[in-house]
């Protein structure tokens, strides 16, 4: 049995009197992908949201329920800053700071105290590098971020990421700004990085939850309905919904 | 119903034709006010009109752009300050509701209202002489009002996706405010200074009792402690536009029309200068910031 | 103790600062209003005069010492500012929503290119300038064109503080009109009306409340301006006969005895209390604006 990371239970949210989550329960495991999938304005992201406490951000809302995160429920008193430096995320639509390359990678670690130009080089190089982004960009460090196109902008955000060694990355529609080939760099940049990191995808194309999650999590309604190894939920569902969603049914 | 029809379409044209000649009067209005403050300027500059001597204005040049300046080193900080509390970390509640109250109050007080309280305070009660100072103070109560709503609008226009990728990794709030939106908002921001500093340029009612309507320097004179130094900034000091106040209404000097009329024309020229400089500061920062 | 000492630099610190000058904003708010109630009272604490003789009297004289028993009526001066505030708004607002018009709706173009930067200009000029300007070419225009014998009057300050409050009043309704909802537009001309018939029919009904803000921002303007009344106003100690008669309102008054009178004496006193009046006026100017954008947002 892997190690679980996320280990939710009865999770209800709410957006002032709206519920948009309810009673969620889903355990995460360590070195996979989990995707979540479902129609829009099923709950995926928002729970997504939930696992780095980015919700926050949003007055109105509301939770019950815990949040299991390697010991600790992080709806409770823990540090928020430190949550996130452990759980990163990845946006929808590349969101690169208005700065330089380096600085946008560097950005991070600074905020976390590091000073030392040798290290934050250094990281830099190795961030970039792992996001399969080095090679081009190693002469253009200096420039702002906002001249790279949509997919480099997006392997930079996960570079971003990656530069505050997080255990886990939350991933919300990573590829849906972007081309199908700059979509298949990342995924394959996912693949690679799983063997480090635990990866959190939603995604609202089937094909890619098939092509690279181990999980997958079926929302609809603010619900999980299903949640199983990916090429069950894919072939064989247990739910109705679940193959009406997969069968293109509804959705 | 055909007839009506004709009517309206009669109307629309008329309509337009009067509207495009309010437009056009009110360009040629801006145009001819403009044209005579400079043209009456230029037709009385005299030679040594810039010295510092009691026909000259450049004492009141100086003081003009020094009290600005010292108002500026007082208000931005409180006013932007004040912006990122009032965008980032204001609660929707009492004492928010209360601090934008008192920002309108601030905004819709004449100026000669503030400056009578700022004879009263830094003046009367503090039992000093008029100063550039207190002007300064009084000029700065008048600008913080617009740099706190600039400075709040500004931030409020950052693009959360910046500020959320920030928090993502892990920054803290007060790091995201200071290195992402902060550096963002800058444009507006500095437009905004740059807005006071023109009013503080202009401003008159409020330095009347304040900062005084006269000067009394001795340009030779380096230490800013000697109140006779043109740097010493508590001593009374009157700026271009109070100067042409009491040009008129005292007109002790000789020539004191020719006085005024260069000395509305060089303020002009001044706030023109401003305002320019801030659209293409303005834009130049903007085009730095998308990247190209 | 490390990481509460890390926190404390990295958010808390900064986060003090700034609440503690938001709260400095409402201390120097808040003594403003003290103080101005504080020395506005005093005509009628200290020296027993009623309200209802400064704001309805027009006998004034007060006396500038600190044994009282002048007169302190202060009401021409009250309807100094009434007339030539209101004069102003008068003339502007007609023109300011013409050209806030012809700014969104006839040429966008143009009042992008031309009429906006000319209102930033007009926002920048400075008052004496207006009053400086207003003084060596409308009042003697005033005295030749209706054959009077000097042109300061109540008419030369409702024109100078006209042009002055012209930009806020065009301003705040752009952006109003620029509010209304596009659909409008074109569910008006899909029924065959003119440009003219959706302007006057539709767009201006809806940019009301919006436009009713512009005109109370650029009263609250014309009423608290001094110097540039002051050139023009003439400074007499009389009611208007009619809108080419010189006199007096509250702010040009404040400015040229202020300096003239003991301080707390009762001539002072009387001043401080026009001062609070001017107070009051922009108190309930905010009021109004309130009032009205509560009720634009419930008719949304």
């Amino acid at each position: 049995m892997d190690k679980i990371k996320f280990d939710t239970k009865s999770l209800d949210l709410f957006y002032g009197d709206f519920q948009a989550l309810k009673s969620i329960n889903i355990k995460i495991c360590e070195n996979e992908v989990t995707a979540f999938i479902g129609p829009s304005g099923c709950g995926k992201s928002t729970f997504l949201r939930c696992l780095n406490r980015m919700n926050d951000l949003i007055d109105s809302v509301k939770m019950k329920g815990e949040i299991i995160f390697d010991d600790k429920d992080i709806n409770g008193d823990i540090d928020v800053i430190n949550l996130r430096t452990r759980v990163g995320m990845v946006f929808q639509k590349p969101n690169p700071f208005p700065m330089s390359i380096y600085d946008n990678i560097a950005y991070g670690p600074k905020c976390q105290g590091l000073k030392d130009k040798r290290k934050l080089d250094t990281l830099v190089k190795e961030s970039l590098t792992k996001a399969a982004l080095w090679e081009e960009v190693k002469d253009r460090l200096n420039k702002s971020a906002l001249g790279l196109s949509g997919g480099q902008q997006q392997r930079l955000c996960i570079a971003r990421t990656i530069a505050m060694n997080p255990e886990v990355i939350l991933m919300d529609e990573p590829t849906s700004a972007l081309d199908p080939i700059a979509t298949a760099k990342i995924e394959d940049l996912m693949s690679s990085l799983k063997k480090d990191y635990t990866i959190i995808i939603v995604t609202h194309s089937m094909q890619q939850a098939g092509r690279i999650s181990d999980k997958t999590a079926f929302f609809l309604m603010g619900e999980i309905v299903e949640f199983d190894e990916t090429p069950k939920i894919f072939t064989n569902p247990n739910d109705k919904r679940t193959e009406d969603y997969i069968t293109g049914r509804f959705g | 119903m055909k007839s009506e029809h004709k009517n309206a379409i009669v109307a629309d044209k008329i309509a337009t034709v009067i509207l495009y000649c309010i437009a056009g009067f009110f360009l040629l209005l801006l145009a001819g006010f403009t044209a005579y403050i400079i043209v009456k300027g230029i037709m009385a500059y005299q030679p040594g009109i810039f010295s510092f001597e009691r026909t000259g204005i450049g004492v009141e040049l100086f003081n003009t752009v020094y009290l600005v300046l010292i108002s500026l080193i007082i208000s931005v900080p409180i006013g932007v300050g004040a912006g990122i509390y009032m965008a980032e970390y204001a609660k929707a509640g009492k004492v928010t509701n209360y601090l934008r109250i008192c920002i309108e109050t601030l905004s819709s007080l004449p100026s000669i209202v503030i400056g009578l309280f700022g004879y009263l305070v830094f003046i009367y009660m503090t039992g000093s002489k008029y100063n550039l100072f207190a002007g300064a103070l009084a000029v700065s109560i008048l600008s913080l009002p617009l740099l706190t709503t600039v400075t709040e609008d500004a931030i409020r226009a950052v693009p959360s996706i910046y500020k959320e990728g920030s928090l993502a990794v892990g920054a803290t709030h007060w790091q995201t405010i200071v290195q992402i939106c902060l550096p963002v908002a800058m444009p507006r921001i500095i437009t905004g200074i740059i807005l006071a500093a023109g009013r503080g340029f202009g401003e008159a009612a409020a330095l009347l009792y304040t900062a005084g309507m006269s000067s009394n320097v001795n340009p030779n004179i380096w230490n800013p402690f000697d109140p006779m130094s043109l740097l010493c900034p508590f001593r009374p000091g009157d700026t271009l536009a109070l100067h042409i106040w009491a040009l008129k209404t005292e007109s002790m000097t000789p020539n004191a029309d020719q006085i005024a009329d260069f000395s509305a024309a060089v303020l002009l020229v001044l706030i023109f200068a401003f305002s320019l400089g801030s659209r293409i500061l303005g834009a130049r920062l903007d085009r730095k910031m998308s990247g190209k | 103790m490390i990481y509460l000492i890390e926190k404390f630099k990295k958010e808390y610190l900064g986060r003090s600062i700034v609440t503690v000058l938001g709260i400095v904003i409402i201390l120097v708010t808040l003594s403003i209003t003290g103080f101005l109630f504080y020395k506005g009272l005093g005509t009628f604490v200290t020296y027993n005069h009623s309200v209802w003789e400064f704001l309805f009297s027009s006998e004034w004289k007060p006396a500038d010492n600190f044994d009282g028993g002048g007169k302190v009526g202060a009401a021409i001066f009250i309807v100094g500012s009434l007339l030539i505030s209101f004069l102003a708004l008068l003339i502007a607002t007609p023109f300011s929503i013409a050209s806030a018009v012809f700014m969104t709706e006839i040429s966008p173009k143009l009042g992008k290119k031309l009429l906006q930067p000319a209102i930033g200009i007009f926002v920048g000029i400075p008052s004496v300038v207006y009053g400086w300007v207003g003084l060596t070419v409308l009042v003697p225009a005033i005295a030749h064109v209706f054959n009077l014998p000097y042109g300061f009057s109540v008419l030369a300050g409702g024109i100078v503080l006209a042009l002055m409050i012209f930009p806020t009043i065009t301003s705040v309704s752009v952006d109003a009109i620029e509010n209304v909802d596009n659909g409008y537009k074109e569910a008006s001309y899909a029924l065959g009306t003119t440009r003219w018939q959706y302007i006057y029919k539709v767009m201006l009904p809806s940019a009301t409340s919006g436009i009713l803000t512009g005109v109370i921002l650029g009263l609250a303007r014309a009423f608290g301006e001094a110097l540039a009344v002051a050139m023009v106003i003439g400074k007499m100690l009389t009611f208007p006969d009619n809108i080419l008669s010189a006199t007096n309102n509250m702010t040009a008054e404040i400015a040229s005895d202020m300096g003239n009178s003991a301080q707390g004496g009762e001539f002072n006193d009387a001043l401080w209390s026009m001062a609070l009046l001017l107070l009051i006026i922009s108190f309930i100017f905010i009021l109004i604006m309130r009032i009205i954008a509560k009720k634009g947002e419930e008719v949304k």
